[in-house]
């Protein structure tokens, strides 16, 4: 059984570090089973197809409803499948239009909305060794480096493929973090960079934050909907599309939030097992996370609800309180302490 | 007589898709380890570049320990003699072992010349020197990661490579061993330590 991190004296040092690095590189066997991180990269392509066919399909349907309901409140049942018709067809082609800025654009979309600032390597010469330490480990192009100037403490990686890849740190976690935990931080990230969670996490955040805005706008819109055309007859069907439109407009983001965040659980504990299979340090990362635990700070101007499920840690500090308790269906993050206990499990 | 015929054209389809498959992947693999290894030889040739300087820091505070400066010198040298000659693992075999065993001595030259910086405060209070031993400490972290990635690498090939049916390709068309590259002695297997402030 892994000790609780309350018995542990203070964090792992230097010494323990070193001693434990050449017996413990043969024991690390990162990933369950036969699972290997290339098996991770084509469950992260096929997800991430199905996430956009299901997204095109669930903006196809409230295309569909929200035309149909219209067509209804105004020129009656007859107008019923043309206009559905037309209303899926526009609703493809703005899904479509959607998915290729998403794919193009949604790194920098989510960089900025961070408000994460590109840095150079003059500006902090050890972070870039660090990062260019991992992703050599990991075999794979050096990402551009962000920095986000808070004082809270985390960090993430987006982009849609390795090449294209971005990793971002908090000021305030670059400022608290030994070398060692610094290199566990940006191996964790380069984990997601290999595994390719961040092309997932990257369509997950924009796409999902698209049924939002569209279900939103579906409401503002059924509200101002013309009500003097609605004819008797058509009253029944008028109340079915209805509450199809409602159930739509309720069910869409919470179908959204649910994915996006039950996926990415599993998803921090194989990148934190990714990150030692990398590092071959389990203490580093443990102990950064342990400072990351400990700190009450929450992201406020960084991050949203779109995006919380990128960071390494839960940047929403209520969030963050209740699944520390219970591994709940809402969070997005495995509770903190699970993640070390597994991490120390790896020094033995 | 013509289904004959067919049917074996049909298999002989199949088999020739299969083949260049399987080739196609140990040509993969192989470039694989290729790219892992000129990943290791940028750093290494960083490295090299790098001691010169630390040498001639050194120096001005502890010129007197000659013995550690010199040893630390030659090392490097040796090192670049026999990254000049051995070159890659695509060359004669044993190549990688011999980088192996000089990049290793450099290692260990390396490890003594910074433990006995310990004992100067003014050479550790120098900003230069600093940099130099983050630069040195990064290098060092790199080649060991771009050699675990390297050998990685080469254990993928090497099992394609050794097992059937990749054997019979790999016979037929003259796939050649890749050489992991190891260090044995257990003073240098363990990463260098350099303390971080």
């Amino acid at each position: 059984m892994p000790p609780g991190h309350a018995d542990r004296p203070g964090p792992p040092g230097l010494a323990s570090d070193a001693a434990l690095r050449g017996p413990l590189a043969d024991k690390v066997r990162a990933y369950p089973g036969t699972l290997t991180y290339l098996d991770l990269i084509r469950r992260n392509k096929r997800q991430s197809a199905l996430l956009v066919l299901g997204m095109l399909l669930l903006i196809a349907l409230l295309g569909a409803v929200l035309a149909a309901a219209l067509a209804i409140s105004g020129a009656g049942p007859d107008a019923l499948v043309p206009s559905a018709l037309l209303g899926i067809l526009a609703a493809l082609v703005v899904g479509g239009l959607t998915t290729l800025w998403s794919w193009y654009g949604g790194a920098g979309a989510i960089l900025r909305m961070s408000g994460a600032r590109p840095i150079a390597p003059a500006d902090d010469p050890e972070l870039f060794n660090v990062v260019d330490e991992v992703r050599l480990a990991a075999g794979l192009p050096m990402p551009a480096v962000y920095l986000i100037d808070e004082s809270a403490l985390n960090a993430f990686a987006t982009g849609r493929d390795p090449a294209h890849a971005a990793v971002a740190i908090t000021s305030g976690l670059r400022a608290r973090l030994t070398r060692d935990e610094l290199q566990g931080v940006m191996a964790h990230e380069m984990a997601h960079v290999r595994h390719l969670d961040i092309r997932f996490a990257m369509l997950m955040a924009t796409l999902a934050g698209l049924i939002v805005f569209a279900s939103d706008a579906f409401w503002r819109i059924l509200r101002h909907a013309p009500r003097a055309g609605r004819r008797k007859e058509g009253g029944a069907i008028v109340i079915v599309l209805l509450v199809a439109a409602v159930l739509l407009a309720i069910l869409a983001p919470i179908v959204a939030r649910l994915i996006q965040m039950s996926y990415s659980r599993q998803r921090e504990f194989l990148a934190d097992a990714g990150a030692v299979e990398l590092t071959r340090n389990p203490l580093g990362l443990a102990s950064a996370l342990e400072k990351l635990a400990a700190d009450a700070d929450p992201l406020v101007n960084a991050a949203n609800r779109g995006t919380a499920h990128l960071f390494i840690v839960n940047p929403l500090r209520r969030m963050r309180e209740a699944h520390q308790r219970l591994n709940t269906m809402f969070s997005s993050h495995p509770p903190v302490q699970d993640r070390i206990a597994r991490l120390l499990a790896l020094t033995r | 007589m013509l289904w004959i015929a067919l049917g074996v054209a049909a298999l002989f389809v199949v088999l020739l898709v299969v083949v260049i498959g399987l080739y196609n992947g140990l040509v993969r693999k192989r470039v694989d380890c290729d790219n892992a290894w000129s990943q290791i030889d940028v750093q290494l040739k960083r490295r090299h570049d790098l001691i010169p300087n630390l040498v001639e820091t050194v120096k001005g505070y502890a010129g007197h320990e000659r013995g550690t400066l010199e040893a630390v010198i030659a090392a490097r040298n040796q090192a670049v003699t026999v990254a000049g000659s051995a070159g890659s693992p695509a060359g004669a075999p044993g190549a990688v072992a011999e980088r192996a065993a000089a990049e290793g001595a450099l290692s260990s030259a390396l490890g003594r010349l910074f433990a006995l910086s310990e004992a100067y405060p003014d050479l550790k209070a120098n900003t230069n020197f600093a940099q130099l031993q983050e630069e040195l400490t990064s290098t060092e972290n790199k080649v060991g990661f771009s050699r675990q990635h390297y050998n990685d690498c080469v254990g993928r090939y090497e099992e394609t490579r050794q097992t059937f049916p990749t054997a019979i390709i790999a016979g037929v068309f003259n796939f050649g061993p890749r050489e992991y590259f190891t260090v044995d002695v257990a003073e240098q297997r363990e990463a260098p330590k350099v303390s971080f402030k």
